[in-house]
């Protein structure tokens, strides 16, 4: 079925644009210049990023902290190699995106590691980036309940990853 | 400044468990590798994002973000009562919905700020009920095609990297899901 969805949503797309009398190509070619910009944004953060975990890999802090942690996050069936993606997740999501792409390519995007890591990737925000965004853009100076919901809404994010990946994979 | 923390962490976590470890040879060379792989990561990743980018930036011309806002309108007016007869606010959260739906997430913001403003213009600097959901509902993320982590996978050598999807939208409903419920069950209680 995956296999499918991609060049069948290309083509629709593309055909839908002409039908709604869009210049497909040009926007097209907007669209990978701003793709562009994403990568420039997100580079330095990755170098930042990739350089430290990769030292605390070496150093094997993770090993350290998977051991402490591990049965806790056993019981609830998370694979406990992404607990530093867990860490960083609310609050950077370029921080988030380095550690991903470590565990991925460390562990092989078809992995259980690699793919819990993933769909936690996606299927999560970078909540207190976006919560100091809204409030600050409101001028709120008292958020209430919306950060520990925010926060419970991604403790049941990394759990509902880990199963979705057991329960599809 | 939560990001220079953590990296101050990082660092230091790596150097103490190094000199423990006996491992500090590896550690430096891992710097090395380290940084050498955002460059290797950035490049095998450049083609899929900005391909994706640019299909979805087709999507938005061809007007399907205005088909999906119509879509969710309905359902938008019962998630914020308090402002379903506020057109601004209601238009521009649809907006941000429909941008979040389609992982744009530069154009979700301005969309997402504009709604946050016109739902706090009155609170006194309070978050009402509403502006809380909207908070909670831009953190949990709801896009149906998250393409940086398939570019991400694509560039680790994955050969199907949108098998993912029905994993990342099953995720993306609970979390959404447990925060409306929390949203619901915390606003009894909190002043």
């Amino acid at each position: 079925m995956t296999e499918l969805l991609v060049p069948l949503l290309l083509a629709a797309v593309a055909i839908c644009g002409v039908v709604r009398r869009v210049d497909v190509y040009a926007a097209l070619a907007d669209g990978a210049r701003s793709g562009g910009k994403i990568l420039l944004r997100i580079f330095p953060n990755l170098v930042a990023l990739l350089t430290a975990v990769a030292m605390l890999r070496a150093s094997g802090a993770f090993e350290a902290l998977a051991a402490a942690l591990g049965p806790v996050l056993g019981r609830l069936g998370i694979p406990s190699e992404t607990l530093p993606l867990m860490l960083v997740r609310p609050f950077s999501g370029s921080a988030a995106l380095g550690v991903g792409a470590e565990l991925i390519q460390a562990y092989g995007p078809d992995s259980t590691v690699g793919r819990t890591a993933a769909v936690m990737l996606g299927g999560t925000e970078t909540t207190f980036y976006t919560v100091a965004v809204y409030f600050g853009a409101a001028g709120v100076h008292r958020s209430r309940y919306a950060i520990p919901a925010a926060l419970a809404a991604d403790l049941v994010g990394f759990l509902a990853a880990s199963l979705a990946v057991q329960l599809f994979f | 400044m939560a990001m220079t923390l953590i990296w101050c962490a990082m660092a230091s976590a790596a150097l103490v468990c190094g000199v423990m470890n006996g491992s500090l040879d590896t550690v430096s060379q891992a710097v090395a590798e380290g940084a050498q792989s955002a460059v290797t990561l950035c490049l095998s990743m450049a083609g899929m994002l900005c391909l994706w980018n640019g299909v979805l930036e087709v999507m938005d011309r061809a007007g399907l973000t205005a088909v999906l806002r119509r879509l969710l309108c309905p359902l938008l007016r019962r998630l914020y009562p308090a402002f379903q007869d506020d057109a601004l606010v209601m238009d521009a959260v649809s907006a941000n919905v429909c941008a979040n739906l389609l992982g744009l997430g530069n154009a979700a913001t301005p969309f997402g700020l504009r709604a946050a403003r016109g739902m706090a213009a009155h609170s006194g600097g309070v978050a009402n009920d509403s502006l809380c959901l909207l908070v909670v509902c831009n953190t949990a993320s709801i896009q149906l095609l998250p393409t940086t982590v398939a570019a991400l996978r694509a560039g680790a050598g994955c050969s199907a990297p949108f098998d993912i999807l029905p994993a990342v939208w099953f995720t993306s409903a609970a979390a959404l899901a447990a925060g409306l419920g929390a949203a619901a069950l915390l606003r009894r209680v909190w002043p």
